[in-house]
């Protein structure tokens, strides 16, 4: 081997000036190094939601025009269930009762598990109307819709969701009780409506920016 | 670079080597690894074929993460690769015209390794490997090319399966344990996607051996003669890394022109039609690669008391089962054509000959294609039974030059150099 290798110019140089095959030295292995970054990218995204995922995550709008006083549908929005409640005058009345502001862990909805439009003692644009993800903050189940006041929830139940998993309450807002497993408010999604009788779940009311991502907790 | 393991600078390196050698290993086996110096550029497709496997593996596992192998199913999310997945539509290019550059690398690499004799005493073993990577290649492509489930992979699974019913006796309780129904339908799309996850990685563990079996006694050369000391090698790094990465170059420059401006050039349209078990498409062709063994299937009539389907089916078989004894049927010790005046016209009658078989298969067998098909596939078995060992004993070789060094350099080139042109430059 030895006998057939060439002579390197490298050398011929001293140890500290750069040769020139230093340089393409570094040069090929930068550009190589770039080149396999930019061929693993397109590896990478395609593992991103595809654009068709994407659309089916667009704002959905539902009727809402026949929800009767009390009454709760759930739809569903980019794989998350959503509650829509018609909060009767009565449910209404309860959200603002102090006792029942005592019975829970953030009752002015500090922490941010809703839009800055629901940000208010009724967690929604129109206090009638509630909107709501669906989903546990403790572990992620879905809870039970309970509106009816004490029962086998105890006297003291105001009327709202229960979690079957671990025992999670919240109130008729989604306001989450103290002493529960689950630690935050349900979070509420950006909403807006277009007429009376249509909401848009998933886009916000014009002028107000807000990304369901940004919660803390989901 | 690394130095060798156990004197490297880094003491981890040092740690690491004592308890698992791997460093010494590479330096051995890719670093100091020997190489004859006088490989020419045809030397350069093994390697490049190994980067294909590369390529069609992780192309492959991101691919398989959108794709659903379910019959209904199936074509629309080929579809959904190709429209709504990021940069899905580059990832199944890239999978799809893949499958081409790797049997053109492999084709070439095989017609060298016949040019130069390199089946021959001692590398039987890696030449019998390589066909049997052959045969997994092919069975990987096939079951690939059904997977997006368009007519051509409905129709053309259809013929291959029903090949086996040719097969006395049993033949049709085989095809239908094949389909795992009564025809080509979905519990036959699932057992391919699942078997063509499977033997690329099968692929890779007889590579692994191909190349034990090289690194025992080296690269053959364009010359076919033995090394006979260190004035003949050169250590495979640099020297034949960088002449590896200047191929590839050229092979990626050309693939992403087919992937980029021509990307469905190789392929059948009728494969963006949905499979529809109630319509034939007008014809049943094969990808480009598999069009010489088409031929054969489709050439061969009935032979004595053998029907022709079974004897077609015979030959397409036994046309890569010849390469199997190759090494025993060429009688010719001298390796390389260079030296051998007869097998070198020879050699590029077979390769005519393949050619022709190629484009027999794309064209329906009717008239002049069934009389060129059926001469082309008995020459090609004629090749490799009858000529090879006959012009083994009858030729009679130039005389071989005394070292690669003698033969390659300026001092002992002269002599030869009608004999070996010299593609390198020392």
């Amino acid at each position: 081997m030895a006998e057939t290798a060439q002579p390197r110019p490298m050398d011929a140089h001293t140890q500290d000036s750069a040769t020139r095959r230093d340089f393409l030295q570094i040069a090929a292995t930068a550009l190589t190094g770039i080149g396999a970054a930019i061929a693993v990218w397109p590896l990478i995204d395609s593992m991103n939601a595809a654009q068709d995922t994407l659309a089916a995550g667009a704002p959905l709008d539902v009727d809402i025009s026949h929800l009767q006083p009390g009454q709760q549908i759930v739809v569903l929005w980019r794989s998350k269930p959503i509650f829509i409640v018609n909060r009767s005058a009565a449910e209404l009345q309860t959200l603002q009762e102090p006792q029942v502001a005592g019975l829970l862990r953030d009752p002015q909805s500090e922490v941010e598990q809703q839009p800055p439009y629901a940000q208010n003692w009724h967690r929604s644009i129109k206090p009638g109307l509630l909107v709501l993800v669906g989903i546990c903050t403790h572990l992620g189940c879905i809870p039970e819709f309970k509106p009816a006041p004490g029962g086998d929830l105890g006297a003291a139940w105001p009327g709202g969701y229960f979690c079957p998993c671990h025992g999670s309450r919240y109130d008729l807002a989604g306001r989450v009780f103290s002493g529960v497993p689950a630690p935050y408010n349900l979070p509420v999604p950006p909403y807006t409506f277009i007429s009376d009788a249509v909401v848009r779940i998933g886009e916000n009311p014009p002028g107000s920016s807000f990304d369901l991502d940004s919660v803390v907790q989901l | 670079m690394t130095g060798p393991g156990n004197q490297s600078q880094s003491k981890l390196v040092r740690w690491i080597d004592h308890r698992l050698p791997i460093f010494t290993f590479m330096q051995h086996e890719l670093h100091d690894y020997p190489t004859p110096r006088n490989l020419s550029y045809w030397w350069n497709f093994g390697s490049l074929a190994g980067i294909m496997l590369v390529i069609m593996i992780v192309t492959g596992i991101f691919l398989a993460m959108q794709y659903t192998p379910y019959s209904p199913l199936a074509f629309d999310s080929v579809e959904r690769i190709m429209r709504d997945v990021n940069y899905g539509w580059l990832m199944r290019y890239i999978h799809m015209n893949g499958a081409s550059f790797f049997f053109m690398v492999v084709y070439i690499h095989i017609f060298r390794g016949l040019y130069y004799g390199s089946y021959k005493e001692p590398r039987e073993l890696l030449w019998m490997l390589g066909v049997v990577i052959l045969l997994l290649m092919m069975a990987t492509a096939f079951m690939g090319y059904v997977l997006p489930w368009g007519q051509m992979s409905f129709w053309g699974a259809t013929v291959i399966t029903n090949l086996f019913s040719a097969i006395p006796v049993v033949g049709h309780a085989i095809v239908a344990w094949l389909w795992g129904g009564f025809a080509v339908a979905n519990p036959t799309l699932n057992r391919f996607y699942s078997l063509h996850y499977l033997l690329p990685f099968v692929i890779v563990g007889v590579v692994v051996l191909h190349l034990v079996a090289l690194h025992q006694h080296g690269s053959n050369n364009p010359l076919g003669i033995d090394r006979k000391g260190p004035q003949d090698s050169i250590p495979f790094h640099p020297y034949y890394t960088i002449k590896d990465m200047f191929g590839l170059s050229v092979l990626l420059i050309v693939y992403a022109l087919f992937v980029f401006y021509m990307p469905n050039a190789l392929g059948d349209t009728q494969n963006y039609v949905q499979a529809n078990p109630l319509q034939t498409p007008p014809e049943i062709v094969p990808e480009w690669y598999f069009l010489p063994f088409y031929a054969i299937l489709r050439s061969v009539p009935d032979i004595l008391f053998i029907p022709a389907k079974l004897a077609g089916v015979l030959c397409l078989f036994g046309a890569i089962g010849v390469l199997f004894v190759l090494p025993w049927l060429d009688t010719s010790r001298v390796r390389s054509a260079r030296f051998r005046p007869v097998y070198k016209w020879v050699f590029w009658l077979l390769v005519a000959d393949v050619v022709a078989l190629g484009i027999c298969g794309a064209h329906r067998p009717e008239g002049w294609y069934i009389t060129t098909g059926r001469i082309a596939t008995l020459y090609y078995f004629i090749h490799f039974i009858v000529l090879l060992p006959v012009i083994g004993w009858l030729e009679r070789p130039l005389p071989l030059p005394t070292s690669i060094s003698a033969a390659v350099t300026r001092k002992g080139g002269a002599a030869l150099a009608g004999a070996a042109p010299s593609m390198e430059k020392h």
